[in-house]
């Protein structure tokens, strides 16, 4: 069983019960804080500092070869929660596109409505090919829904490069030209 | 030279008006921007006037400190929509913000600021009546101030705004009281016998030339003091605002300039009931206590008294915000007993008190 301990309430005291040095003692504290250093952060103007893994928006990410990394597996259409993903693939021209040729797909367009997005970050977790990624960006805005469908370009736009530590591709491709037959 | 006997008034009057208006728009600034700097923000430091603002160092420090906000609060609320609830008394809805104001700025013409010595070489009073009642002229002026919160509750027709302006008035009807009993010491000193100011204003601060009356009735003070207070609605005693429990009070219906009107007749009553706390218990403006008027003769001089008695109001107004900021509000039953079970008593008790005391001085000086 518990143990319960009554405490037992002092009755005031004479200056207790005139609330005079309360209000001094109070009136000191808040004097005090008058001199202390503001706490605020003026936002538009400084920014926090934004922790490493943050989930912000979820955004395309090319390589450090301007390629756009994303070869339209619609894994990340598949596992998102709010269905905020929407994906259509097309196939990649190998005659225009001569360093991405021996990739099949790319996206033709790829909309993140940021109206659903949840930033649950399970896009970026199932992506085989490291391509979306949620990045510091927490502040968005938009003057209609329509705005904040987020296209291929403008997610593009907002990934910027990321550095790349496999070049997947670069590596399929050498294994291929070097040796056909295993393919 | 009749006509300009008659005009002369009315722009000493405008004057006053200006300068008082000004303090009270200012004094709404100090309210936000002491209230941020307590609660450890910024406050408001974003208003910007397109030349004044562009000065570089000068104009900067400027808009930090948000010199520029009571200008843009002011036409914020003049260009604000005006709405008007359907179900409100509508004479009575546009009256109530009039009447709440109108005592504010009346009490002010009774109200000395300074003193000038005349051809004769005696210290006279800046002020724009100087009538041998004023103290009375201001309690009965000022406490017409309710009615405009009575009626605002009333007219709104509506729950909360009701509340507000019942608690507010059961509240000043309280205050009152203990308020008036706690100045008659005051004029029983400073209206001694032979003395021919009566209940001027005037004459209190005069005879507190060596002796500051906080030092010498200390309990008058704390207990006007407390109740004005409550009589200017402030925290700890805003029971006619009560924004936690009655959303806006007796203003709750109200918007754009009418509410403009509200808030700056809260903010007139804060600064007429620091001026008139000054002039009784803190020697106008007398320098300290002890050293009573340092001030030249001349012009230079009623600017120098006029500009102490301004820094002892400010001191005051500073002293108002510091406390909203610092106390809790009564619950309405506490500032209930607390105006009529403990001040109504005290403010007798000390009266009796000083009424054998200053018999006795009385008797032992003759």
């Amino acid at each position: 069983m518990a143990k319960t301990k009554v405490l037992e309430r002092k009755p005031l005291t004479f200056a207790e019960k005139t609330f005079l040095p309360q209000i001094a003692s109070g009136l000191a504290t808040t004097f005090v804080n008058m001199f202390k250093k503001s706490i605020t952060m003026e936002y538009p103007e400084v920014r926090p500092v934004i922790p490493d893994k943050y989930r912000g928006i979820p955004t395309l990410v090319k390589d450090p070869k301007g390629r756009v990394k994303c070869v339209s597996c619609q894994l990340c259409e598949f596992v998102c929660p709010p269905k905020a993903i929407r994906i259509k693939p097309s196939e990649i021209d190998p005659d225009t596109n001569e360093d991405r040729s021996h990739i099949e797909k790319e996206p033709k367009d790829f909309d993140i409505n940021m109206l659903r997005c949840i930033y649950c970050g399970l896009c970026e977790e199932v992506c085989p090919e490291e391509a979306i990624f949620l990045q510091d960006n927490f502040s968005l805005s938009g003057y209609t829904r329509e705005s904040m469908v987020y296209g291929k370009e403008k997610l593009l736009e907002l990934g910027g490069t990321l550095p790349d530590k496999h070049f997947k591709w670069d590596k399929k491709k050498e294994a291929e030209e070097n040796n056909p037959i295993n393919h | 030279m009749d006509f300009l006997d008659y005009i002369i008034p009315i722009l000493y009057a405008l004057g006053m008006m200006v300068v008082f208006m000004t303090m009270c728009a200012y004094a709404v600034l100090a309210e936000r921007k002491i209230c941020s700097l307590i609660q450890g923000r910024v406050g408001p430091n974003r208003a910007k006037i397109p030349i004044i603002s562009q000065i570089p160092i000068i104009g900067n420090i400027l808009t930090r400190l948000g010199i520029f906000h009571p200008a843009a609060d002011g036409l914020k609320f003049l260009f604000k929509e005006e709405i008007t609830p359907k179900h409100v008394r509508l004479t009575y809805y546009y009256l109530a913000p009039i009447i709440a104001l109108a005592p504010a700025l009346t009490t002010m013409v009774v109200l000395p600021f300074g003193r000038y010595i005349d051809t004769n070489g005696l210290v006279q009073p800046v002020v724009l009546a100087d009538i041998d009642v004023g103290i009375l002229f201001i309690l009965a002026v000022s406490s017409l101030g309710v009615y405009g919160i009575v009626l605002a509750g009333w007219a709104s027709n509506s729950k909360y705004p009701f509340l507000g302006s019942i608690r507010s008035t059961a509240q000043m009807i309280s205050y009152e009281l203990a308020m008036g009993l706690s100045i008659l010491p005051v004029f029983l000193w400073a209206a001694a016998p032979g003395s021919d100011y009566g209940l001027s204003l005037f004459g209190v601060v005069q005879s507190q030339k060596t002796l500051w009356l906080i030092l010498w009735q200390p309990i008058s003070a704390l207990i006007f003091l407390v109740a004005i207070f409550a009589e200017t609605n402030r925290l700890p005693f805003d029971m006619a605002e009560s924004e936690t429990d009655l959303v806006g009070g007796f203003h709750t219906e109200y918007g754009a300039f009418k509410f403009g009107m509200f808030f700056v007749a809260e903010y007139a009553h804060i600064i007429m009931g620091s001026a008139l706390f000054v002039l009784l218990f803190l020697g106008g403006w007398h320098f300290l206590p002890g050293i009573s008027d340092p001030w030249p003769a001349g012009f230079f001089g009623v600017i120098c008294s006029t500009l102490w008695f301004l820094l002892k109001i400010f001191l005051m107004i500073f002293f108002f915000i510091w406390m909203r900021w610092s106390m809790p509000r009564f619950r309405y039953d506490h500032v209930m007993h607390l105006g009529w079970k403990i001040l109504l008593p005290l403010a007798i008790v000390n009266f009796i008190f000083y009424i054998f005391v200053i018999a006795l001085i009385d008797k032992i000086s003759y």
